[in-house]
């Protein structure tokens, strides 16, 4: 299992070498891991039918309790049998359309990572590494839908679509935190899953926000959606693999995962139902709006979402098995669609639906496919959509509260997908053929085997509707809904209501395709609807950040260096200072003045040297005086007990003469610059500073916080670092990484004087 | 001994902070070496300062005779020299680079990151 | 700097340079048991060097060096890197000690250990950075005075 998620990632380190080597075929053959998985994760299903849920547990870091653990149960077995199946047939297609593109290997590289995080996602046990992953999908996919990095526009979607689901994930991280600690410090999702009365958690309020705030981000649920419809800047392959099938259900199947533990509530079910069934009506109607294929797809997409997320929010068993039939109904028929999208836009030209026509002849196979696929995007019989749909209906005509809401939505949104299906089957194919910028003719195979798979599962499943039910919905359910559901589904439910509901969807969405240019030029006299969307509040918000990033700068990166010490200075003494008066007040320990005469000496040698450098007008005195302070440094440490501090001292003391003589000549004498109130400013600020460590060397001396380790390594420093110089024992045995860090410092400055030297040198013989 | 160390180093620091604060480049270096001083001492003085016990053992002995200063402070801050004394020329250095460039030893007329 | 190197100092300085150099190894390797160590070592190395550079030049110190003091400071690094490796070949963590006291002809017994290896690493990183700033600086010190005279 652990060689099943992170196969991708080692696959994505090779595969930009395999890709040059391999060339043309390069998709075909990379395809084999994805399909592998694929099967791999098919032999799951027995044991998961068996036994419900498994967990596999590896651990990774064991000092903080971070282990690799799997939970591997009906529904995330079902997404990574989405994720792995769709996945080969994206990497094939991805060889044909990205045929002949530069950038392919990278392209490959990104995608593998993709598929492994995805994969972590869906099967992570625990919830810290459940996140880690989810945060590299949203990296990834930035990746992804930066693929044209030399677009701008490309690049601006890419880092809307980062920066929404990123911030999202910081919630989400919150969220996922309070969890655990509701659950007891549980980290991991079977526990808690099995853990009960996390909805009487006091922060439970915040804690549904928090993670819903993460899962509607990543699933693009109103008013979060606009990210998805941008991040069609991606290539096709691309869209139609995160964007319809896999990351954006991502937030989904968090939901989904984590209804037994926290669903139940008033707030989970009005939070989900409402803004589900609200994301679900805005998808339909801004895909019926759209013109261009893959935006109309896009669209289509979140009204998809929406329906899950109300289906989970609903919660009652018809719900969840509602869920689960269209989760796998929409994945089927979503990517197929997505890359017969690629296939019109690559074979045409245009990504401008109004401006095909008349293909059918040109493109048999695509149509026909395209047909099938529409057909389960509508809900028509005999199509897995068509079961999907009408679970969904049934599901929320028992909606409790919420049901006149979701019914009416779920009505309205039904009709206008089934014009949109239409549009999407009928409008390129039949009719006049109209000029394209490219001649059409039929996509090659690697572009249409995918679609034409999954269009003929769609049917396979829906004729056949009891192959996924044992196989997957069941189990998938179970997780779900937190215990056994017994259900059937059938094609044929008999004359019922949400029959009739389906009735009316066709005959009102027929008439919508019908009429689709009135629709649309009734749609382009209300402009205002652009200007509704939430994508300006996200315009204004970052626009906000800039400015206030300039402000601050403004104010704070002055380039005065003085100010940038005082604000430091005046910072830490404030905040430092109040810390201390709260801890210990006025009270100030004075410990025992015990110094001998000598001892006298050396504190007047510094203290003189220090004052000297710090009034003097020549710098030759100041390096001098400051010579006198660094030995009377020296002589502390040879007085109490360091004499290898003290040669230390003395030596670089040395050093840094000579170095202040090689360079300090070459600078200016000294000059005063200052008024006299601006030094008697400076100087309190100074004071005030070290009259700060004066205090915090008297009260800190006394604190002992934790056993200090010295007495150990004392004791340690001959038998077990057979040395009696401790000192050095513990810079080159007991603390030697520390050490090595240390000398990379001294050797990382040498190297930058010499290349500021080397420099100089180069611009003189310029 | 501690209390006139404290003393000590906090006016090494307000010596060091009030040189840093002056506008002339040749100033912040001496500032920059007082601050290292100050610095280090505050470490070995917070570690304890004994008269006459270095953290060394005899030949033969396994524990130094008699008590001992603590070691780590001392590890710590010997390092902590060597480093001061590597980054205090990578300073000096880059203020001198800064100087020739500009021409100009006045801080606040070195705003512009452009010149 | 030539105008400083009097005759005294060159004398002096050709004696004591080697007694330094000697004093230096010697603070380097005894550094585990009495005062002293890599640290201590190097900067008493970079001293003689260095006093050396005022007797002379640049140019001099650097052909008595023989190698670049670069070269110094990142051999100094890799012995220092790689001397937690042996620790990790056996199965411990980075930098776990490991000792070997063989008993030489002439020497006796010698403490031979990765810890030794680390504190030549730090001597070597001290030398070489502290070599590599000051002869950078006294190398742009002379060229500089150089163009000044050509003027």
């Amino acid at each position: 299992m652990l060689l099943a998620v992170l196969s991708g990632f080692i696959l994505c380190a090779l595969a930009p070498w395999l890709t040059r080597s391999l060339g043309d075929r390069a998709g075909w053959l990379l395809a084999i891991l994805p399909a592998g998985l694929f099967a791999y994760f098919l032999g799951w299903i027995p044991e998961v039918i068996e036994t419900g849920a498994v967990t596999l547990q590896y651990p990774w870091i064991p000092g903080l309790d971070i282990n690799l653990s799997f939970l591997v149960d009906g529904l995330s077995l079902l997404f990574a049998l989405l994720i792995s199946g769709i996945g080969t047939f994206i990497i094939i297609y991805a060889g044909g359309y990205l045929h002949g593109d530069p950038y392919l290997p990278r392209f490959y590289a990104i995608m593998f990572a993709f598929t492994a995080a995805m994969l972590g996602v869906v099967l992570s046990d625990n919830l810290l590494t459940l996140f880690v992953f989810w945060e590299l999908t949203s990296i990834t996919s930035y990746l992804l839908i930066g693929y044209h990095h030399e677009d701008k526009e490309a690049r601006w979607c890419a880092l809307q679509g980062l920066f929404v689901t990123v911030a999202g994930g910081l919630a989400l991280l919150a969220g996922l935190l309070m969890l655990a600690v509701a659950a007891g410090g549980e980290y991991t999702l079977s526990g808690i899953l099995a853990s009960d009365g996390l909805q009487e958690y006091p922060f439970y309020t915040a804690m549904v926000l928090a993670i819903l705030a993460g899962t509607f981000t990543k699933s693009a649920q109103v008013p979060f959606h606009f990210w998805l419809p941008n991040a069609m800047a991606a290539p096709t392959p691309v869209s139609a693999f995160l964007h319809s099938a896999t990351m954006v259900k991502a937030g989904v199947y968090l939901m989904a995962r984590l209804n037994p533990a926290l669903g139940g509530t008033e707030l989970w079910f009005y939070m989900l139902g409402i803004f589900g069934a609200v994301t679900m009506f805005t998808g339909s109607f801004m895909a019926l709006r759209s013109t261009g294929i893959k935006a109309m797809l896009a669209y289509s997409t979140i009204m998809a979402l929406g329906t899950l997320t109300m289906l989970i929010g609903i919660g009652t068993e018809a719900a969840i098995v509602a869920a689960m039939a269209f989760l796998l109904a929409h994945a089927l028929y979503k990517a197929a669609l997505f890359m017969l999208a690629g296939v019109l836009d690559h074979e045409t030209g245009t990504k401008d639906i109004t401006r095909m026509g008349g293909l059918r002849r040109a493109m048999p196979i695509t149509f026909v496919t395209a047909c099938v696929a529409a057909l389960s995007l509508a809900g028509l019989p005999p199509l897995f959509g068509f079961i999907a749909k009408e679970l969904m209906f049934e599901a929320t005509l028992h909606g409790g509260a919420l049901t006149t809401f979701t019914t009416v939505l779920a009505l309205l949104s039904a009709i206008m997908i089934m014009a949109v299906a239409a549009i999407f089957a009928l409008r390129p194919f039949i009719g006049a053929r109209t000029e394209t910028p490219k001649s059409p003719h039929e996509g090659p195979l690697s572009m249409l085997i995918g679609p034409v798979v999954l269009a003929a599962l769609s049917l396979v499943f829906g004729v056949a509707a009891f192959i996924p039910e044992a196989a997957l919905l069941q189990a998938a359910v179970t997780a779900v809904h937190g215990r056994p559901v017994d259900f059937h589904l059938y094609l044929w439910h008999g004359v019922n209501v949400p029959l009739l509901l389906s009735a009316i969807a066709i005959v009102i969405g027929l008439l919508a395709f019908r009429f689709w240019d009135a629709v649309l030029a009734g749609f382009r006299r209300m402009p205002f609807i652009d200007r509704l969307g939430p994508e300006r509040g996200y315009e204004r918000l970052m626009d906000g950040l800039v400015w206030l990033a300039e402000w601050q700068t403004r104010v704070l990166q002055n380039g005065y260096m003085s100010n940038y010490i005082i604000t430091l200075v005046l910072t830490t003494v404030a905040l430092t200072g109040w810390t201390l008066f709260v801890h210990t007040g006025t009270a100030i320990p004075l410990g025992d003045i015990n110094v001998r005469i000598y001892e006298w000496f050396t504190v007047g040698l510094i203290l003189a040297g220090a004052l000297f450098a710090t009034i003097t007008g020549s710098r030759l005195t100041a390096v001098a005086a400051l010579g006198m302070a660094g030995f009377g440094v020296a002589l502390v440490f040879v007085e109490f007990s360091a004499p290898d501090l003290g040669t230390t001292q003395i030596m670089v003391e040395t050093l840094t003469v000579i170095l202040l003589v090689l360079v300090l000549y070459r600078l200016p004498a000294f000059v005063n610059f200052s008024s006299p109130g601006t030094r008697l400013r400076d100087a309190l600020i100074a004071a005030s500073f070290g009259g700060l460590m004066t205090l915090l060397i008297l009260v800190v001396h006394d604190i002992n916080v934790a056993e200090p380790i010295s007495d150990q390594l004392v004791q340690w420093s001959y038998p077990e670092g057979h040395g009696r110089n401790i000192v050095n024992v513990i810079l080159v045995d007991f603390r030697a990484l520390d050490t090595l860090g240390e000398i990379f410092v001294v050797g990382l400055a040498a190297i930058g004087v010499y290349a500021m030297i080397q420099l100089r040198a180069e611009d003189r013989r310029q | 001994m501690e209390p006139v160390m404290a003393v000590v180093v906090g006016i090494l620091f307000a010596a060091s902070i009030y040189m840093m604060l002056r506008r002339s480049i040749v100033k912040l270096v001496i500032g920059l070496i007082l601050l290292s001083n100050a610095a280090n001492l505050l470490i070995f003085t917070i570690g304890g300062m004994v008269r006459g016990l270095p953290p060394l053992i005899a030949e033969g002995d396994k524990l130094p005779a008699g008590g001992w200063a603590d070691p780590l402070p001392q590890a710590l801050i010997l390092t902590a020299i060597v480093i001061s004394f590597g980054v205090l020329a990578f300073a000096v250095v880059l203020i001198h680079r800064a100087y020739e460039v500009v021409q100009e030893d006045d801080l606040n007329k070195m705003r512009s990151t452009d010149t | 700097m030539t105008a400083m190197g009097s005759l005294i100092l060159r004398t002096a300085t050709r004696l004591l340079l080697p007694l330094l150099l000697l004093f230096s190894l010697f603070v380097l390797l005894r550094g585990h048991d009495e005062p002293g160590g890599g640290f201590i070592a190097g900067l008493v190395g970079a001293t003689g060097f260095a006093l050396y550079l005022f007797a002379f030049d640049a140019e001099r110190t650097r052909s008595l060096m023989g190698v670049d003091p670069r070269l110094l400071l990142g051999l100094g690094l890799f012995a220092a890197t790689v001397s937690g490796l042996p620790g990790t070949l056996l199965g411990h963590a980075f930098y776990t000690s490991l000792w070997w006291t063989p008993t030489l002809p002439l020497l006796g017994e010698v403490k031979l250990s990765t810890p030794l290896l680390f504190d030549i690493g730090v001597y070597l990183v001290v030398l070489g950075s502290v070599m590599t700033i000051v002869l950078a600086l006294a190398g742009a010190e002379e060229k500089a005075e150089e163009t000044t005279w050509n003027r």
